[in-house]
């Protein structure tokens, strides 16, 4: 049977979208699964995220790093009552495998994806390996929202009974090069298949909103929802190491000297007083950045990275006003 | 053009085992304008290969011969004399004229003495990049003549990923000199190599879309590509009815 009529003309009836539908400014989180095979690690986890999130993000390979893999962190996630967002690079696995896991996914209650190129495995803990590229992230996309609406797999082979029915997302990264490509090429994962877009970390609210004039004279904002990147800084370290070595990352002065000032007055010595007055300072800056791309017309959702300080979220979405979550039936 | 660079000494002397006589071949092709395995580097191998194995006791006797091509068949016939002579072979040219040269002489047993690299422009002296992949599908009339399955590191074809950054790559390459590493001192003391940057090969399509007007080439999300006419598919192969020579007989 299909499960199209069971979600009452969603495409996937997954909460995240409808908390979108229902006009809800959507807040989805980020959980990367372990380099073991210790469950139970996402299920710690899972508690600092369970109702402070709509959904969230569980990675595959970040950074081309082996860890638990998504589908089986999401499943846990699943368990956990955190709703999942898997995510699927290109890196790693060709248009057989993929359509495979989107298959048992589905069947395992997964019904969000998000679409990735993947960092490259030189980054990573297997430099030598292959990688596969088979298909890229837009086609990705469109191989989603084809065995969902077309039922159909990438070879045109009709699904007969049940196709598996992703609210289907993909990457954004409106400060990488070339720029004035960017809007573009947003256009162009839309067109692909994209339901939602979660972007790259923002903290040049500036040079985003700039982004989204062009985003909004291609009238993309209309048929996309758009989930802002943030994340709370630990320190001024972290700030210029995003400053000056991750690509599509644009990081303004004024909040580098925010975290530097953070510990200002607090002896070198005390180590721990100067790291919580910094990761203080990171929370509220990123509070203030949720606040601020709220305004910013088009913006549909914010997506909170808080890479290896989940604890932190609770605080971040309470502090930006954005509790308690909706619950929508 | 092909390119390649010559192995290490030591990785070509372990090739040599107990065999005596060795015959280095050079190839007056392609490895020749690329400075690897034509005849000045067959002589200066065969030398050093001569010296090396002197000082270490186990001296071989080493000579060079080089060929037109070592991909075809009659420039083989000729050296044929030279081949009988030796123990074992040690070819200069790319992979194919090692292949070439295993299968013309079936009895003697053929190393490569350079690592083939890739089909690349000599851009300028001392310089050769990577142009071309040799996917059987050629993308470039899309690409406005920049190749991204072969000069973008996760073969993209729809655009730059979010790696892109003021025309550059986020994929870094080990800068080499001569086929081997650049090494440095970081401020720990460790030895890593020297990292260079890499043009990101769709920042240079844009740009050369842009330039000429032709920047809608790119909005059309471009369909999976089929593989089956590049390696994917097994080892290619092209007949040409018209050209081959019929039996008489």
């Amino acid at each position: 049977m299909t499960d199209q009529a069971a979600t009452n003309g969603f495409k996937s009836g997954s909460n995240l979208e409808t908390v979108l539908r229902a006009g809800h400014f959507a807040v989805t989180g980020e959980l990367g699964p372990p380099q073991n095979a210790d469950g139970e690690h996402i299920r710690e986890k899972a508690g600092f995220l369970r109702g402070f999130v709509d959904a969230v993000n569980i990675t595959d390979n970040q950074t081309a790093v082996v860890r638990m893999s998504s589908i089986g962190a999401a499943i846990i996630a699943i368990q956990e009552g955190l709703e999942p967002v898997m995510q699927m690079t290109c890196r790693d696995r060709n248009r057989l495998a993929m359509q495979a896991d989107f298959l048992g996914a589905y069947a395992l209650g997964i019904r969000n994806m998000l679409a990735l190129t993947g960092d490259h495995q030189s980054f990573g803990n297997h430099p030598t390996a292959k990688n596969v590229h088979d298909v890229d992230s837009l086609q990705l996309l469109t191989m989603l929202r084809d065995l969902r609406d077309e039922k159909k797999f990438d070879c045109g082979d009709l699904i007969k009974e049940c196709e598996p029915r992703f609210f289907v997302g993909a990457a954004a990264a409106p400060e990488a090069g070339p720029t004035e490509w960017r809007p573009y090429r947003l256009a162009k994962k839309v067109s692909a298949g994209a339901d939602f877009i979660q972007t790259q970390l923002v903290y040049n609210v500036d040079a985003f909103k700039r982004y989204m004039e062009e985003v909004r004279k291609l009238g993309l904002h209309e048929k996309v929802y758009i989930l802002v990147g943030v994340g709370p800084l630990k320190g001024p370290g972290m700030a210029k190491y995003m400053r000056d070595f991750v690509p599509g990352i644009s990081m303004p002065d004024h909040i580098i000297d925010r975290m530097t000032k953070a510990a200002t007055g607090i002896p070198k010595e005390e180590k721990k007083a100067r790291r919580d007055a910094w990761r203080a300072e990171g929370i509220q800056v990123c509070i203030e950045l949720m606040q601020e791309v709220r305004e910013i017309e088009g913006v549909a959702g914010v997506h909170v990275m808080a890479i290896e300080w989940e604890e932190a979220v609770e605080s971040i979405v309470e502090g930006a006003g954005m509790l308690p979550r909706p619950v929508v039936e | 053009m092909i390119t390649g660079e010559q192995k290490p000494l030591e990785e070509i002397k372990g090739f040599l085992g107990d065999d005596r006589n060795v015959l280095v071949v050079g190839c007056g092709t392609c490895v020749t304008v690329c400075f690897a395995g034509g005849e000045k580097e067959a002589q200066i191998l065969a030398s050093s290969l001569r010296m090396s194995t002197k000082l270490g006791g186990d001296p071989k006797e080493v000579s060079d011969v080089t060929v037109q091509r070592q991909c075809e068949w009659e420039y083989l016939d000729v050296i044929e004399k030279e081949v009988q002579e030796a123990d074992i072979i040690v070819s200069l040219a790319c992979g194919i004229g090692v292949q070439a040269m295993a299968k013309h002489f079936p009895e003697k047993w053929v190393v490569p003495g350079l690592n083939t690299n890739f089909l690349g422009l000599p851009e300028e002296q001392g310089l050769w990049t990577e142009q071309c992949q040799a996917c059987g599908d050629c993308v470039l009339a899309l690409t406005g003549g920049i190749c991204p399955i072969a000069r973008c590191a996760k073969q993209l074809l729809n655009g730059p990923c979010g790696g892109s950054e003021n025309g550059l790559c986020e994929v870094k390459r080990v800068k080499k000199d001569g086929g081997i590493p650049v090494m440095e001192t970081d401020a720990r003391g460790r030895k890593r190599p020297v990292m260079e940057d890499v043009e990101c090969a769709w920042h240079l399509i844009h740009e050369r879309l842009s330039s000429l007007d032709k920047l809608d080439l790119l909005m059309e999300v471009q369909p999976p590509k089929d593989w089956s006419t590049s390696r994917d598919g097994g080892p290619r192969r092209i007949v040409r009815e018209d050209l081959l020579l019929l039996d008489e007989g």
